[in-house]
């Protein structure tokens, strides 16, 4: 492992433990509202391996959060499923559902890439309104009170107790972010670079480029849905919102003011995008323009967001 | 297997519309060459190499190579049997370190032969080859950064670092110093030893130098091939290409 590798490494372990720890000095709507930040980081996360490192921007990724969201909760709702079973189902369904999307929308490229998995994710979000019997529509639905408490591994987990659900998201991450680190780190994130900067030389590498695109739009996928799966599971609820457009857009956004291509851009741009959404919508029902101007101004003149900086000027090792 | 032509092209036809860039081309190259392609201008050269490695669809015909016919593989697994193209419009990745863009090479070798693909080993192996193309100072280099004719080197270095059979380079020399093109000149030699080189040039100079043997196309067809001395004297590449004196 070379220096600047360690380095990385331990910044990112140093990030998980501070989070972990921060349970015990902020106020209980703090640890509430970060433990939806850091679920929301998880889902700008997966977009990220797809945009940030491969450079694929793909405008529909709120279908793989909504897949992950209606998959663990219509199971526990309908069928009385228990949590963990309905929690990996639910990743084991986006993961299906990012293959069979990523075979479909790879066909394309650029805009055509962008408008394609724009339209897929309005299918799904518009399939939901139409089944509004099953999934509660726009109205959502409120998991039953049975699933809020569950027995793992000898352990009862209460999950209307706030730190539980904290702790459960922390650790969330912390996978998310150790898988991330060591695809990163490896062959793959080489080849997903290499993409992303020069898809025809590395073709002419002898790199299968479609499949490696596939491999990260499914990783992708599969990150964003337990991101899903774990909100639903964590607060209660399911809803259509969750599978809109503002989702997928919340995650290009979170994922470019953190920093596209760095691991900790997407949660860091979630706990600043998420705050700032808060203190708009307390002020103006409009706050859609704003963000919409953010995203414009981040795109002009910040393109690189706030670690994607830091790692250019100062920090060439960050990953 | 003594028998297998290294490459060889049947009747192999590309054309776009009503223009017929490589129009019936009856090619071979045999293992170890050094061939040179020449032709003036919209000769074909280009597309024919890439018909060759994969970049662009064949019409019609067939490409064979080492025996088995590859025209309708793509062009990454013509790669992985030991084709290798060089861009003629450089084409590196420009915002990675020059040891960086060798490393993908290298990575793409050893993943394919199922080779180990640990960091290091990658790193010494893309090191081996910056110094054979003589870009070892320049290594943690920004590659877009690098003069035009290193960046020309490092094109030739990531195809080096594949390792190839056979190494297609378009147009190599074009945009180099005199002083550049004569140590290009030794470095495709070097590179000769262990793979067979086809060599798009206009530079005749490197063609006389270099080429074993010379194939010309004009309007997608061959018109002569042979040696550097039969086609300096050849009737009709004199009138098509070379340009006859008025003597």
């Amino acid at each position: 492992m070379g220096a600047g590798m360690m380095k990385s490494l331990i910044l990112h372990l140093a990030v998980l433990v501070l989070l972990f720890l921060l349970q015990f000095v902020i106020s209980d709507y703090a640890i509430l509202t970060l433990t939806r930040m850091m679920v929301l980081g998880i889902f700008a996360s997966g977009f990220n391996i797809l945009f940030g490192y491969t450079g694929l921007l793909s405008l529909g990724h709120a279908m793989f959060f909504g897949a992950g969201v209606y998959a663990a909760g219509l199971p526990i709702y309908h069928f009385g499923w228990s949590v963990p079973l309905a929690f990996v189902f639910a990743i084991f369904m986006s993961f299906v559902a990012a293959v069979i999307i990523g075979v479909i929308a790879l066909r394309t490229v650029r805009d055509s890439f962008m408008i394609l998995t724009l339209m897929l994710a309005q299918a799904g979000y518009l399939a939901i309104l139409y089944f509004n019997r099953e999934t509660g529509g726009s109205e959502g639905l409120t998991m039953p009170q049975a699933s809020r408490s569950f027995d793992f591994l000898g352990l009862t987990i209460d999950l209307t107790d706030a730190a539980t659900r904290y702790n459960i998201a922390v650790l969330l991450l912390a996978i998310t972010i150790v898988v991330s680190f060591i695809l990163i780190q490896g062959r793959y994130g080489r080849l997903f670079n290499a993409i992303r900067e020069n898809e025809a030389r590395t073709e002419m590498l002898g790199y299968n480029v479609l499949t490696a695109k596939l491999f990260s739009f499914t990783v992708s996928g599969t990150i964003a849905g337990m991101a899903g799966a774990a909100y639903a599971i964590l607060f209660g609820y399911i809803g259509a919102t969750f599978a809109g457009i503002q989702y997928s857009i919340e995650a290009l956004l979170f994922t470019l003011l953190g920093g596209a291509g760095t691991l900790l851009g997407p949660l860091l741009g979630s706990i600043l995008m998420t705050t700032l959404i808060d203190r708009l919508s307390e002020v103006t029902s409009a706050y859609f323009l704003f963000l919409g101007l953010i995203l414009i101004a981040l795109t002009l003149w910040f393109p690189k967001g706030l670690l994607g900086t830091i790692k250019e000027k100062w920090l060439p090792w960050l990953t | 297997m003594a028998d297998v032509t290294f490459l060889k092209t049947k009747d192999l036809k590309c054309h776009f519309g009503g223009i017929k860039a490589v129009d019936g081309v009856d090619f071979t190259l045999e293992k170890g060459e050094i061939r040179a392609i020449i032709g003036p201008n919209g000769a074909g050269k280009s597309t024919f190499v890439s018909l060759l490695s994969g970049r662009t669809e064949a019409t019609a015909g067939e490409v064979e190579f080492l025996g088995e016919n590859v025209t309708r593989l793509p062009a990454y697994k013509r790669v992985r049997r030991g084709i290798a193209y060089t861009f003629q419009i450089t084409n590196i990745y420009k915002d990675f370190p020059v040891i960086e863009n060798v490393a993908i090479a290298v990575q793409s070798r050893l993943s394919n032969s199922g080779e180990k693909t640990g960091a290091g080993r990658i790193r010494a192996e893309a090191e081996k080859v910056l110094a054979r193309v003589g870009l070892s100072q320049f290594a943690e280099r920004k590659a877009g950064e690098l003069a035009y004719g290193h960046q020309r080197l490092l094109e030739v270095g990531m195809g080096l670092a594949l390792q190839p059979e056979l190494l297609i380079l378009d147009e190599p020399t074009q945009g180099l110093s005199d002083s550049e093109v004569s140590d290009f000149c030794d470095l495709v030699k070097e590179i000769a030893q262990n793979a067979t080189i086809l060599l798009i040039e206009h530079n005749m100079d490197v063609v006389m130098t270099l080429a074993g043997r010379i194939t010309v196309l004009n309007q997608g067809r061959i018109l002569a091939e042979g040696s550097p001395e039969d086609i300096r004297a050849n009737r009709a590449v004199q009138d098509a290409y070379l340009g006859r004196g008025d003597e």
